[in-house]
């Protein structure tokens, strides 16, 4: 399709439109990130009296400094990367080896466990919150880490399992055929030669479920009470008090909290977007 | 290499059938093409062989084991698969030593096997690339060379030559043909396509289905067809059939009379009695045209066909549509009448009912049909 047409000036007309719409786009939804970045470094004295700008005229980092170096921030943090980065190992490993049996195999009761899986998503967390809390309760499961792992956890597997069965299927039942008739067991033919075609797949399941994890805090909320188990969206409340909100201390540490997840996904963005592109054009 | 026997092996999903008690034998060395429509069952069997299908009873071995609870890695069998189905994440030598690895092969032995295969399919230089690189003929190659490293006891190709171009699956056919006078491998060959099976078999196992319909040479196949299904699946353009009576005239000529009158002379068939209702096969190029109308039978043309090499002469007898090869070029107007002769030496006679040919009396009793 031709849209731009011959003439040089309906093609400028025409990209410059294109690539208007997409600033646009990119401004909006970069502005709230935009915005904390400000704040975090405005000066206490200076955020409620120099009104609306674009930037305050005195920047400074004791927010961060502060956030580091006085809060419980660091230990907030550490116990987010604990259960953000199990609960994705954990999850993507279950839903590889789910959604490749639920990719090849045909076995009784598939469609049952199916439906099952799509029923745990329609429930609001909320209404789940006691009866978990029951449950967990007398394992001594409440207020620890591992218990938020295991909630998580079993929350993210159904979506990552169709996640990752939607991937295997893009792969052909060939290639692990052959592989077993070249001598691998199926399990072998799985791991030489199907997981690595899906590493695409891995990572954005890997991905999903880690910033899932990452940003939950209904659970958290709910689950932990003691600080020593938080996790840093809880911890971001603290900033909330009963007669202020510390806004500078809160931004500073919600782009602190950033920066893990930036750093996770710009490790597998390389898989990342081979994953989300996958299919698009015939291997 | 070895032999591979399959007595009355059965393939059932729940309580659906697809093979019905196949049995075949497969000598040493032998390369055989199991044909016929898809949905016949002829790709299932393949992957039983394989392993990669269970089967439901029967026997299946290679080289004498049974091999019906083995699984395909203990077969030592190697298949070609109509997707090729490379490692994409492999180079070309990795595919085609990902075997040998698994079987702990010295790593001086793999090179040597390597560069040996790589030589005889002209791969030396494509080694190193990966499978994404390379053409659709050349995928199938290294398909081939993945098979061809192993030295396995058998061969298995799964419409191998599917995905390419008519020139070049021209030319993989031969070169197949060659890599197996050359390499001597018991091999299973599955295709849908009649002048593969043809052109390549030492006996075709022509399949309908879940039954072996026939067994036998391209030759004998197509001469001398079991059933109206072989003798319709295979030739291309394929034969034509015209349902008639049998008779025996006074002067004991045999033949039959079509529903518009006409009479075609055949030679007497085995089986048959007078007024049977049978059908009537011939082939394209064993109906003749009769330039001067002479004891021919009058036909309308309804299309002409040029070919190149030859013409193909859409005509209607008795309301049937009959196609017609010759090598001349004739000019018919459409809607004109010609006439035809049949060949009544090469013609075959089915009886309708059981759809079974029924041999010219002269011909020796055939050794295998099903």
């Amino acid at each position: 399709m031709n849209v731009s047409g011959n003439s040089p000036a309906r093609k400028l007309v025409y990209w410059g439109s294109h690539y208007l719409m997409i600033g646009a786009f990119v401004v909006f939804a970069l502005f709230p990130l935009y915005w904390l970045l400000k704040v975090s470094v405005t000066p206490n004295d200076i955020l409620y009296t120099e009104g609306v700008r674009m930037w305050p005229s005195r920047t400074t980092w004791e927010n961060y400094f502060f956030v580091l170096t006085q809060s419980n921030f660091p230990h907030y943090f550490l116990n987010s990367v604990i259960v953000a980065g199990t609960t994705a190992i954990v999850t993507t490993m279950v839903a590889a080896v789910t959604g490749y049996s639920f990719s090849r195999f045909a076995f009784r009761g598939k469609m049952i466990i199916v439906a099952l899986m799509l029923i745990t998503q329609m429930f609001p967390l909320v209404m789940l919150i006691a009866p978990i809390f029951k449950i967990l309760a007398p394992l001594g499961l409440t207020d620890s880490l591992t218990g938020l792992i295991i909630v998580y956890t079993a929350f993210n597997v159904p979506f990552a399992t169709f996640l990752m069965q939607s991937f295997f299927d893009g792969i052909p039942k060939d290639l692990e055929e052959a592989a077993m008739i070249d001598g691998n067991t199926r399990f072998q033919a799985f791991r030489r030669i199907i997981l690595p075609l899906t590493l695409p797949g891995v990572a954005a399941t890997l991905g999903f479920v880690f910033t899932a994890a990452w940003s939950e805090l209904l659970f958290a909320l709910m689950l932990v009470s003691s600080e020593s188990a938080s996790t840093f969206p809880v911890g971001l409340l603290s900033f909330v008090s009963k007669f202020s909100v510390d806004f500078g201390q809160m931004m500073a540490a919600g782009v602190l909290a950033l920066i893990p997840a930036c750093a996770f996904f710009l490790l597998i963005q390389r898989y990342l977007v081979q994953g989300l592109t996958a299919g698009a054009v015939k291997g | 290499m070895a032999s591979i026997e399959i007595s009355n092996a059965v393939k059932s999903y729940g309580a659906v059938d697809v093979l019905h008690g196949i049995d075949l034998d497969i000598q040493d060395g032998e390369f055989i093409v199991l044909v016929g429509p898809s949905g016949c069952g002829k790709s299932t069997l393949l992957r039983m062989i394989a392993g990669l299908e269970d089967i439901t009873s029967g026997a299946i071995s290679i080289g004498g084991t049974v091999v019906n609870e083995l699984q395909p890695k203990d077969r030592d069998i190697a298949m070609v698969f109509q997707s090729y189905a490379l490692y994409p994440h492999m180079s070309v030598a990795e595919n085609m030593s990902y075997a040998l690895t698994l079987r702990k092969t010295a790593k001086e032995k793999i090179a040597d096997a390597i560069t040996n295969v790589a030589e005889i399919l002209g791969l030396t230089a494509l080694l190193e690339r990966r499978p994404k690189a390379l053409s659709g003929g050349q995928r199938q190659r290294v398909a081939m060379g993945r098979a061809i490293v192993r030295k396995p006891q058998a061969f298995l190709f799964d419409e191998p030559l599917s995905n390419l171009d008519a020139r070049l699956r021209e030319q993989m056919r031969t070169e197949i043909r060659k890599l197996h006078r050359r390499l001597g491998a018991t091999s299973v060959y599955v295709t849908h396509d009649q002048i593969e099976a043809m052109t390549m078999a030492d006996r075709i196992v022509a399949m309908h289905d879940g039954i072996i319909q026939q067994v036998g040479s391209p030759v004998e196949i197509y001469d001398r067809p079991a059933n109206i299904f072989v003798a319709s699946f295979i030739g291309s353009p394929a034969m034509n059939f015209l349902k008639g009576a049998y008779e025996i005239a006074q002067n004991d000529t045999t033949g039959i009379r079509l529903t518009d009158g006409s009479f075609v002379p055949v030679l007497p068939a085995r089986g048959a009695t007078a007024n049977q209702t049978v059908t009537l096969g011939a082939r394209p190029e064993h109906i003749a045209l009769v330039p001067d109308g002479n004891g021919g039978i009058p036909a309308r043309v309804e299309l002409i066909e040029p070919m190149g090499l030859s013409t193909l002469v859409h005509v209607s007898l008795a309301g049937n549509p009959v196609k017609i090869f010759t090598l001349d070029r004739p000019d018919f107007a459409v809607d004109s009448f010609i006439h035809i002769a049949f060949d009544m030496e090469k013609v075959h006679v089915f009886d309708t009912q059981t759809e079974l040919r029924l041999p010219p009396e002269s011909e020796p009793h055939m050794a295998r049909t099903a």
